[in-house]
């Protein structure tokens, strides 16, 4: 651990962190549940299609879903063995509450690998990195820390470009959540050793792991691991909400700023969360894919606050009952922390790859951190400007939601809506308690929809352009055509004209061939009527001479 | 809000000390017919009462009206202001939030031009003890009841009106200080005091991150440049730059007026425009317009102007180059 430089984005708040909750106890795992629900959908971008059927029995480690190929995706393995019940629509933990495909795993017990580990690379530095990034993909590792993007193509899209640091968050910076804080303490070595993968792989010129004052343990663990490492570095941050920001924790540790709408790879800088780098260990060097995770179970609606290692799938229900059941203050269920999390309306919805945390926690205690959660009633905005002062981006959340309000999306656009990373900072210090990161989801789907519906409008007219041009076209052509064949039609009487011209006389212009055709044909009719009326004359003079060998009837 | 109405009281009690039981008077009634008005427009509106008065807006704009108006003047005046400020201004417009014009200044606008003679009534400042009123004559006089003094002598122009007047009459400005029992003797200055007073509160709430420092900063800055440099170009006839910062409603506006988060502009470069804004109007009123004192215009003007400023301001926002795309 050592000083160095820091820079500071704008704003952030200080919410209560409810840390000590739940990051006292050392993680567990927290069993085989009876049955898992596994989305086909948990990573951004395309879902993964399912390569089992109803009746099949699966091991553990078994790809049951492949990634979809033809966009971003992510794999999934069976988190353990059993057989697939169903695969059907249920309720994913998603804010929609919308149902998904899930495949729904009926566990025997056995947690039996079958064949289905992975050969491990004990020796991966001699490894092609192609061969590496192959294993990434193929064990569907996601980010961790809460956006869920395919970490092969994220890594991939790194490995021509030249990063210059690799950045480990496990700032942790929402309230509550304490997995990346136990993983730390406790699996620091491993993480060290996914980090030295990626190391070997993208070869970035210095690594920094920045983590929040608040994990002092967390600290010390992760600075002692690499303690041997040259290029590693702990960095120690100071506890902001929302330091744990990719933005922002670039700030904070390079002073640089992602150009908006652009990657961090824009300015070769490359960061992953610690559990993504340390579900790269388990894959790389244990053969083990992303079938699990720490998860912190915590909020002052549960019996026994603690970090869990949970199986993909798990549903939350059984989660509860592994930390002692609901307190009566359970009355929310939230997914993530209660900045930026979602709530659920209940809890058999399973957790996913991407989910840190699930909050029970009573409305009272929410509304500390969050007013879209309202305990109060919301009042007018009187543009006070604590939400611009609050706001990490530096946006002005109270000219959004204005604009919003008027239902002004281009207005809100202007003001740059597009970048709003929805931390709920402003949320917190709105001292009217508006819940303002809801208006700007609102505001944000609303747009999104808008540009759907115009895109539809704007191909629908090109289709129809096309097609009245096409129609168009294709009368022009048969005029043309028609023209065309009348021309050669003309030509060709012309040509058949003046070759008989030709043939008929040797001079004169048209006129004269013409007369001299009629002419000659006059000449061939009277030719032809005195050749018959000869041959008329011939044969009644036949006629009349009696022939000797003919059977006359005369006789 | 709450801290607001805390941050008036030095200022409020040093305006008492010199103008006597009409100032209380004033905030009294104007409080009273705010707070009354807002009620009655929240449930013909059908909003919930209690919530929006929990707020104390309606105390703040009736206080800060009342500070503006003269002691001792009729009841029935300071209830047309408030119902400008609290009807027309605030609640016609959809309430706390949503008003573009300081309530508080359009009521005191209203004032000015319907009811100029009233309103440049200012006793003259002596003493609390020394006051020719006790507490039954101010109330008997700001409710008409037979009671009618003798203005003239009882009354004295306020510094920045003996300045205007003097000045206009050919007087130049050292014999005006001289002439003026305020402007040559600054120990009975009350202006200067309560001016301080008030200045003092601001500073708190500074402090206390009520207030955004930008716009009390740009707003004395620029109109402190605009005395001083046309003071020193010609002493003869433009005002001293102390007189301009510490008489009239100068420290008021600056700190509790321009202030106001719903009028102003809101962006951090916008709040630097719309205080100088403010200050530059000041003193081009004060000094060559028809009033002596020329707040509550100002800040009308810029508040006109604050949704183009606040557009124009956009601070710029993480990974932009540039701050608006004009």
């Amino acid at each position: 651990m050592t000083s160095r430089k820091l820079w500071r984005f704008h704003g952030g708040v200080h919410p209560p962190f409810h840390k000590e909750e739940s990051n006292q106890l050392a993680s567990e795992f927290a069993g085989i549940p009876a049955q898992l629900v596994i989305p086909m959908q948990q990573h951004i971008g395309e879902a993964a299609e399912a390569v089992v059927k109803a009746g099949d029995k699966v091991y553990k480690g078994q790809k049951i879903a492949v990634a979809d190929h033809h966009g971003i995706s992510a794999n999934i393995h069976a988190p353990t063995s059993g057989k697939i019940s169903a695969i059907e629509e249920r309720v994913l933990p998603h804010p929609s509450g919308l149902p998904g495909l899930c495949i729904v795993l009926d566990s025997d017990g056995k947690d039996d690998w079958g064949d289905c580990k992975l050969t491990p690379y004990s020796d991966y530095q001699n490894t092609e990195v192609s061969e590496l990034l192959q294993r990434i993909r193929e064990s569907g590792i996601v980010g961790l820390g809460g956006a869920a993007f395919p970490t092969a193509v994220k890594v991939s899209g790194s490995l021509n470009k030249a990063v210059s640091t690799l950045i480990i968050n496990g700032a942790e910076c929402e309230p509550y959540i304490t997995c990346d804080d136990r993983l730390m303490r406790e699996r620091s070595a491993e993480i060290i050793e996914g980090i030295k993968i990626l190391q070997y792989m993208i070869d970035p010129q210095e690594c920094l792991i920045g983590i929040e004052d608040n994990k002092p343990e967390a600290i010390e663990a992760m600075s002692k691991a690499c303690e041997t490492e040259e290029n590693i570095e702990v960095v120690t941050i100071p506890t902001i909400y929302p330091s744990g920001g990719e933005k922002q924790l670039i700030k904070i540790l390079t002073g640089k700023e992602v150009p908006a709408g652009g990657l961090p790879l824009d300015i070769g800088i490359l960061g992953q969360n610690v559990a993504t780098v340390y579900s790269i260990y388990q894959a790389v060097v244990k053969g083990i894919p992303l079938i699990s995770r720490l998860l912190t179970v915590t909020g002052n609606g549960i019996q026994r606050p603690q970090n869990f290692e949970v199986l993909n799938g798990t549903p939350i229900s059984y989660l509860a009952e592994r930390a002692g059941g609901y307190t009566k203050m359970a009355e929310y269920l939230i997914m993530g922390g209660p900045m930026m999390g979602f709530a659920l309306r209940d809890d058999h919805i399973p957790v996913v790859k991407a989910s840190n945390c699930t909050l029970f926690v009573s409305s009272t205690v929410l509304n500390e951190s969050n007013s879209a959660y309202p305990d109060q009633p919301t009042l007018p905005c009187i543009r006070c400007g604590k939400c611009m002062d609050a706001c990490p981006l530096n946006l002005l959340p109270q000219q959004l939601y204005w604009h919003i309000r008027a239902r002004d999306f281009e207005r809100a656009e202007s003001h740059n809506l597009k970048d709003c990373i929805e931390c709920g900072a402003c949320s917190y210090v709105c001292p009217s308690h508006i819940p303002l990161v809801n208006y700007y989801r609102f505001a944000k789907g609303e747009i999104r929809e808008q540009t759907e519906t115009q895109e539809k409008a704007r191909r629908a007219r090109q289709r129809h352009e096309f097609l009245e041009f096409r129609k168009a076209r294709e009368k022009r052509e048969r005029e043309e055509k028609r023209a065309a064949h009348k021309a050669a039609l003309q030509k060709k009487k012309q040509a058949a004209a003046k070759a008989r011209a030709a043939t008929n006389g040797a001079a004169g212009d048209a006129s004269d061939s013409k007369a001299d055709a009629i002419k000659a044909a006059m000449q061939r009719v009277k030719a032809k009527k005195q050749a018959r009326a000869q041959q008329a004359k011939k044969q009644t003079k036949e006629q009349t001479k009696p022939t000797k060998d003919a059977p006359g009837i005369n006789k | 809000m709450l801290q607001v109405l805390l941050a008036l009281i030095p200022g409020t009690l040093v305006m008492t000390y010199f103008f006597g039981w009409g100032i209380l008077f004033n905030i009294v009634l104007s409080v009273f017919f705010a707070v009354s008005l807002e009620a009655l427009a929240l449930l013909i509106r059908k909003r919930p009462v209690l919530v929006f008065l929990g707020d104390f807006s309606a105390i703040v704009t009736g206080w800060l009206f009342a500070l503006s108006l003269p002691p001792l003047i009729p009841w029935w005046i300071v209830l047309v202001g408030i119902f400008f400020a609290i009807i027309i201004a605030k609640q016609l417009y959809g309430g706390l939030g949503y008003n573009p014009f300081n309530p508080a200044m359009v009521g005191f606008a209203v004032l000015i031009i319907s009811f100029p003679l009233e309103m440049g009534l200012w006793l003259k400042a002596t003493s609390f003890a020394e006051q020719s009123f006790g507490f039954i004559d101010s109330l008997r006089i700001v409710f008409g009841a037979n009671m009618s003094p003798d203005w003239d002598a009882i009354t004295m122009p306020t510094p920045l009106d003996a300045v205007k007047t003097g000045l206009l009459t050919g007087m130049d400005y050292t014999e005006i200080v001289r002439k003026s029992r305020y402007l040559s003797d600054s120990f009975s200055n009350t202006w200067m005091w309560s001016g301080l007073a008030f200045a003092a509160g601001g500073i708190w709430l500074l402090y206390k991150k009520i207030i955004h420092w930008q716009i009390p900063v740009a707003l004395l800055l620029s109109l402190l440049f605009f005395s001083v440099v046309f003071h020193l170009y010609s002493p003869q006839h433009y005002a001293s730059p102390v007189l301009h910062m510490l008489s009239g409603a100068t420290m008021l506006g600056a700190f509790f007026i321009a202030t106001d988060p719903v009028s102003a502009s809101t962006t951090p470069l916008g709040k630097l425009i719309y205080g100088a804004g403010i200050g530059v109007f000041i003193y081009i009123i004060r000094v060559w317009g028809s009033y002596p004192d020329a707040m509550a215009f100002s800040v009308l003007i810029m508040n006109m102007a604050v949704p183009m400023i606040d557009y124009y301001t956009q601070p710029r926002v993480l990974g932009h180059k540039r701050k608006v795309d004009l």
